[in-house]
């Protein structure tokens, strides 16, 4: 053998096989922790997010869908706000959904959104927000990704301390911030301290169906009620609700309700609360409240109006309620996975105090009480405390965990995530964020499964982050890999509205639930046209009907004459297609509400008053097949009185 | 020959392209004649999709009604019996296509509409593909036999 030609054959070969293995090491997904952040967050194109994250929308109302680690935005699902997009609020089935006791609400402030947990773990059937400004918490279904049920709390102002939930999904809870007359009355503001009071309301979660009921409301004393979370594992059974303000200012808050070097953390036996209730000591109070639900057989929302609430007193109802003293109006409670350890974010203190829950039973068998609130023992916070957390950053607010004996504390003031470990109270890492975080996110969060790998922070404020969009700018999530020993900042990703906190849980346990398509056979809308055939357009009085088909690419029908000035036309559209990802759009000129945007096998409503003479068309807005730009149709409009027939085709 | 040695080591180990692949193209090797499009004469003939070739009995009233009910909720938006509309008219439809190419029109019109050479034509002529309409198989077959009397 020729020695050069071995040389070169040799060569050839090296090369060829360093060329292979490049290539398939390409192909390996990169290790986090190590390697370059682009690479631990690229998805390529067809390839899946490995987590779903839900961000509340804050003003916006409503509660947006993210991948991560992409951070790509996958949807924008109408909670407490109107969406004309897809006719949300403002269409005949959707528009009692936004019923309260006030009336027609068509906007909320939208802050925790909480995954529904079996056994501790997020199971990924439902996702439940609150709305802060009038009191209200949703459930939105993970199935369909819509709104199921919105459930109004009466007797409380500003629902911030909501909806967290016990480990079963048994219960959601929701804690007033603003304490208020209960019930509502005329009287001078400066009568807080003896006329206002605060609420803890638990609503009961039906495991069948998710249906939400006020089981009972707690009278609390008229403090500001800031967060909650539930009890787990040994601590199942209790919720843990923060409290500021304990100096029951009523005007200038910054100042009068930031005197007290320690508020309370309330700790609530809610199954000894189920054993008073049904002892009888519940007292049915007036509560007005609203009960909205979606039925997905008739495509419709059904309103329920419930008068009044039962109402639970401390005072009758011993070892019902205790208050851990927790400096300095703390924001957050967090339980651990563990469910042994309550942390609350000292918000106005450097600190962050950790109450152990064994030390609390110990605490209350031994009577170690300084004395009470409003009638409700406090604790000697000496007897509870298991630890405290210093050099945590300034403006401690939240906590997340990440299963594997760590802690996560957002600071909002220092603008940093401060990792720390779990009974040592140990600082031992910390990152800055960009800038002025407020809560954080771990998927799992909240429940005794956390998923340990990322963690999302969630900026306040944004400033020269991204491309300058004028005074208003998109706020910041960042997010960081904590899957090793230093935490490392990946992605900035912007989000819509004002998030505060987030969920998030595998896609695995929700990506394969999904709805596709509505069955025909099972629509039960009373307007309902299931084929061609049952497309027709009926009068009764000024009222008109039109009960309406459509299907890649034409309506049913598409030419209706004899409409007149004055009349009400009810658009009744049935989307008979039932193929995925294929729903149509109707929007007709003049219409003063929004479009319809109808998914397959449902029917949708539009409600039309012609207030001019004239031939108005009506087409799909929703780019459905090459033919799109034919599915439209026209409507004729006479002058009132007019003796034009009603016609269609 | 050293060369040639070389250059057949080399195709080698670029062909098994990190493991995973190898088996396909010898599986296809195997496979008699295939159309243009990769398909078999089978498929040509009876579609792409779950349904094998059968053939049809003596016509079955039942299915024919129940057949009908189903065409007249889930197929006339797009199908008359005479004459074009969205699709094509399906009178006769029964003597041009095999039994199996229907039902897996019915029930797979997503890859037919991609794979099979007759019916990508098709949408050549009527631009909007055939859709799925939650039929079960059952359904499909009770479909076909009300065509049979089209």
């Amino acid at each position: 053998m020729n020695k050069t030609m071995m040389r070169v054959v040799g060569v050839i070969l090296v090369i060829a096989t360093f060329l292979l293995i490049s290539e398939c090491a390409k192909k390996e997904k990169p290790i986090l922790g190590s390697g370059d952040a682009a690479s631990a967050v690229y998805v390529a194109p067809g390839d899946y997010d490995e987590f779903y994250a839900f961000t509340s929308g804050g003003f916006s109302g409503q509660l947006g869908v993210y991948g991560l680690p992409s951070g790509r935005l996958f949807k924008e699902i109408p909670v407490f706000s109107v969406d004309p997009e897809n006719g949300y609020g403002f269409n005949e089935e959707t528009k009692d959904m936004l019923k309260t006791s006030f009336g027609h609400i068509p906007w909320d402030d939208s802050h925790h959104p909480e995954l529904s947990q079996t056994d501790g773990v997020t199971d990924g059937r439902w996702i439940f927000i609150n709305g802060n400004n009038t009191p209200r918490v949703a459930r939105i279904d993970l199935k369909n990704f819509e709104t199921a049920e919105i459930i109004e709390i009466p007797n409380s102002g500003g629902n911030h301390g909501s909806p967290f939930i016990t480990q079963n999904s048994e219960y959601v809870v929701a804690s007033t911030r603003f304490s208020v007359p209960i019930p509502q009355a005329d009287v001078p503001i400066d009568t807080y301290k003896e006329n206002f009071h605060g609420t803890l309301t638990f609503i009961k979660v039906n495991p069948d169906d998710g249906h939400m009921n006020i089981e009972f409301q707690i009278l609390v004393p008229g403090y500001d009620y800031d967060l909650a979370s539930g009890g787990k594992g040994p601590s199942h059974g209790w919720s843990f609700f923060t409290s500021y303000n304990t100096e029951q200012a009523n005007t200038l808050l910054e100042v009068n309700a930031s005197k007290n070097d320690k508020d309370f953390i309330a700790a609530v036996n809610w199954k000894l609360a189920e054993k008073y209730l049904a002892e009888g000591k519940g007292k049915t109070r007036p509560g007005e409240h609203y009960v909205n639900r979606m039925n997905h057989k008739t495509h419709s929302a059904d309103s329920k109006l419930n008068k009044t609430v039962t109402v639970l007193d401390p005072a009758e109802c011993p070892g019902l309620i205790y208050y851990l003293p927790t400096p300095k109006s703390p924001h957050g409670v967090d339980v651990d996975p563990s469910g042994e350890y309550i942390v609350g974010g000292g918000k106005l203190a450097a600190v962050v105090s950790v109450h152990s829950f064994s030390k609390m039973l110990k605490a209350i068998e031994d009577e170690k009480f300084i004395g009470d609130a409003g009638g409700i023992p406090v604790l000697d916070y000496d007897a509870t405390i298991a630890g405290e957390v210093t050099n945590v950053g300034l403006g401690p607010l939240h906590t997340e965990f990440d299963g594997k004996g760590y802690a996560y504390t957002s600071a909002f003031i220092t603008s940093e995530v401060v990792k720390w470990k779990l009974g040592t109270w140990e600082v031992v890492d910390r990152i800055p964020t960009y800038y002025s975080l407020g809560h954080l996110m771990i998927p799992g969060g909240g429940s005794m499964k956390p998923w340990g790998k990322y963690l999302v922070g969630l900026n306040k404020m944004t400033k020269d982050r991204y491309l300058s969009t004028g005074p208003e700018l998109a706020h910041a999530a960042q997010l960081i890999d904590i899957s090793g020993e230093k935490m490392k900042l990946l992605l900035d990703f912007p989000t819509v509205g004002e998030p505060h906190y987030a969920q998030g849980i595998p896609a695995d346990l929700v990506h394969p639930n999904t709805t596709k398509i509505y069955e025909l056979e099972e629509n039960e809308h009373p307007y309902r046209a299931l084929s061609e055939k049952e497309a027709r357009v009926e009068r009764d009085g000024n009222i008109v009907h039109v009960y309406m088909t459509t299907i890649r690419t034409h309506f049913k029908p598409d030419n209706i004459e004899g409409i007149k000035v004055g009349d009400v036309v009810y658009f009744h559209i049935t989307n008979l297609e039932q193929d995925w990802d294929i729903p149509h759009g109707f929007a007709v000129q003049g219409a003063r509400n929004s479009e319809l945007l109808v998914m397959p096998g449902a029917t949708n409503t539009l409600r039309w008053e012609p207030n001019k003479v004239g031939v108005f068309p009506f087409y799909c807005t929703d780019f459905c097949s090459a033919l799109h730009q034919e599915m439209q149709g026209y409507v004729r409009v006479s002058p009132k009185g007019s003796k034009v027939p009603l016609s269609f085709n | 020959m050293i060369r040639k040695t070389g250059m057949i080591l080399i195709a080698a180990l670029i062909l098994m392209n990190c493991g995973g692949g190898d088996s396909e193209a010898t599986k296809e090797a195997a496979q008699p004649k295939l159309s243009p499009d990769g398909l078999t004469q089978e498929q040509l003939k009876n579609g792409v999709g779950p349904i094998g070739a059968f053939e049809l009995g003596p016509q079955d009233d039942a299915m024919v009604a129940k057949g009908a009910e189903i065409f007249e909720l889930k197929c006339v938006a797009c199908h008359k019996v005479n004459e074009r509309l969205v699709g094509p008219p399906l009178s006769g439809v029964t003597t041009k296509r095999t039994p199996a190419f229907i039902m897996n029109m019915i029930l797979n019109p997503d890859e037919m509409v991609k794979k099979h050479p007759e019916v990508k034509a098709m949408l050549a002529e009527f631009y909007v593909p055939m859709t799925f309409q939650n039929v079960t198989e059952d359904d499909a077959r009770a479909i076909l036999e009300y065509l049979r009397t089209l």
